[in-house]
């Protein structure tokens, strides 16, 4: 394991009398995937809000690559690439304005950011439909557009806000490509919530399950299995260990 | 750039790019070309024979010339530019999902508010000097007489004022556009303010000033003047109202208090303002100075409010 990217102690998240996020500590390490499963309403999308800084918590503490997001949330959103779960975009832009907007909020010099709009695009296959209308984008090109979105900052960190959602299967897999490519290719540390088990197993190497609030486990995958079958039982599902947290909780 | 740069040019752009603009604006600049044209002609057949006239381009902008003047049109249809541009500014970016987008990046919140707000004076400013320009342009060719300096100055200060008074209601849409998650609410919230303004308020200030006369004494001149004066004090809590007074004290030179004549009809008013001389420009500021000051506060005032709201609000109902 290397050094840890992304570090929580106790963080906690109350909105009214509801506790949304409840104690939860977990580490994640440089360049590792890590799976943030439960189901929904769990806490995931607002643990990845206090991360990045757009939330406050209640109490605890949060720090990506040493910064604490609510002192310093512009550094922190500087390092950070977000995917949200429901990404929208301005509808009269076209990709190449979507991405240079994007850019320009970061502050990255017009040449860089144009040769940088180019690559993304290359990378996540949208230099065909670059000129058209995002309003006229499918499901999946949008998809590939906010991926795009995060690539352009080069960020070392990338927190993926079920990426997959609505998706058909053949642009899951090549999502699933695209999210693996980052790891391999960028060295990002990348945090993943989703609900798609299958993807999860395959591209995580940890996993964290949040069941209302509470981190109830986390480990590799062959861990959880272990804790929760017993030794030698490594070779369970992902989704038979999570219906297993499920139903006791 | 930071981040309220990159803010204030996108939106920029996109004001200018709407078909909303268009639309406004064209409609803008009809009724004031039309206006001009009506007053101007009607002003040169009375100057045929007066000698050496005074003030005569201002009247352009006073007079009515039998339907209403421009003044009173921007005191009325303003409001709407202003609602026009702002009144879906921050729910729109809400329910599409781009402030939470545009929030991850790393620029501070109220960039975002800030560059929306520039954004929108600065439209308001270039829409209200490109028509004050094509009037003045106008005017000068069909009246046939050149505005002195001291008109000239007058017309600038009018159009500052105008743009402050639009830029109000710019903030009191976008604060409605905070507030409200949905664009229909956040439209309607700001017709119904303008409504009150311009209507209740000035209507429901005869109603509070009538009930403050004791019975049977109405018909005394003291009494009416009482009355009246509580009246002008309700309705000046109506920003329509302030630039109204502001903005006629201003462009009619003649105009010596802002407070209302009394008991007098509108001929018997003509004559005394003909008999009597025109203020120097620096005195008609005086008079209207507190009202510039008042329009300056509310919506500086609204902006604040807006502000806060805005970086207080939580991000899940963004
Ligand atoms: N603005 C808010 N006010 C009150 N409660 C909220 C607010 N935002 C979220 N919540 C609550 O916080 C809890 C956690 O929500 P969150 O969106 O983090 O879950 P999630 O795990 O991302 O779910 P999903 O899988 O559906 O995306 C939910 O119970 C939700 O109702
Ligand atoms: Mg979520």
């Amino acid at each position: 394991m290397g050094n840890p990217v992304i570090e929580t102690e106790e963080l906690t998240k109350v909105y009214g009398n509801q506790k949304a996020v409840d104690s939860v500590t977990f580490s994640v390490y440089e360049g590792e995937i890590f799976g943030l499963l439960g189901p929904n309403g769990a806490g995931k999308t607002t643990v990845i809000l206090m991360l990045l800084g757009l939330t406050e918590p209640t109490s605890g503490k949060a720090k990506v690559l040493g910064v604490d997001p609510t002192r310093d949330a512009i550094k922190v959103k500087r390092m950070i690439g977000y995917m949200p779960e429901n990404v929208g975009f301005y509808n009269d832009m076209n990709a190449i304005q979507s991405l240079r907007f994007i850019g320009e909020l970061n502050s990255i010099p017009e040449k860089v950011l144009e040769e940088r709009i180019e690559k993304a695009l290359q990378i996540v296959g949208l230099e065909q439909d670059a000129k058209k209308k995002v309003g006229a984008y499918s499901r999946g090109m949008r998809q590939r557009l906010a991926l795009a979105e995060l690539l352009i900052k080069e960020p070392k960190v990338a927190l993926l806000d079920e990426p997959t959602l609505g998706l058909d299967p053949d642009a899951t897999s090549k999502m699933i490509e695209l999210i693996e490519a980052l790891k391999k290719d960028k060295n990002m540390t990348i945090v993943l919530c989703s609900h798609y088990l299958e993807m999860v197993q395959k591209l995580c190497d940890r996993v964290g399950i949040m069941i209302k609030g509470k981190m109830v486990a986390q480990g590799t995958i062959e861990t959880l299995a272990k804790e929760k079958f017993g030794m030698g039982q490594e070779e369970y599902t992902l989704e038979e260990i999570y219906m297993k947290y499920f139903l006791e909780a | 750039m930071g981040g309220l740069k990159v803010v204030f040019k996108k939106e920029l752009s996109d004001h200018f790019t709407s078909y909303r603009f268009l639309i406004i604006f064209s409609l803008i600049w009809m009724v004031s070309l039309l206006i001009t044209y009506m007053v101007g002609t009607s002003i040169r057949e009375e100057l045929t024979g007066i000698a050496k006239p005074r003030y005569v381009f201002l009247l352009l902008f006073m007079s009515s010339g039998g339907f209403f003047s421009f003044i009173q049109f921007v005191a009325f249809f303003g409001p709407l530019i202003g609602i026009i541009l702002g009144f879906d500014l921050i729910n729109r970016e809400k329910n599409e999902g781009t402030l939470g987008k545009i929030l991850a990046q790393p620029i501070y919140r109220d960039a975002v508010i800030n560059g929306k707000f520039l954004a929108g004076v600065v439209t308001i400013s270039i829409m209200l000097t490109s028509i004050v320009l094509v009037i003045t342009g106008l005017g000068l060719k069909v009246v046939g007489v050149v505005p002195g300096t001291d008109e000239l100055l007058r017309i600038a200060i009018y159009l500052i004022v105008s743009i402050l008074y639009v830029s109000f209601w710019l903030g009191m849409a976008i604060l409605f556009s905070i507030i409200f998650r949905s664009v229909t609410t956040s439209a309607l919230a700001s017709l119904a303010a303008w409504i009150f303004f311009t209507f209740f308020v000035p209507l429901g200030a005869g109603i509070v000033a009538k009930s403050f006369v004791p019975h049977g004494e109405s018909e005394k001149t003291e009494a009416i003047l009482r009355q009246l004066s509580i009246q002008r004090s309700v309705s000046l809590m109506s920003p329509v109202s302030l630039y109204s007074e502001a903005s006629s004290t201003i462009i009619d030179p003649t105009k010596k208090t802002t407070r209302a004549y009394v008991l007098m009809g509108p001929f018997e008013k003509l004559s005394i303002e003909r008999f009597s001389g025109p203020l120097p420009i620096s005195q008609s500021l005086l008079i209207v100075f507190p009202y510039i000051i008042s329009i300056i506060a509310i919506t500086t005032i609204l902006f604040a409010v807006s502000y806060t709201v805005f970086l207080r609000q939580e991000i899940r109902s963004l």
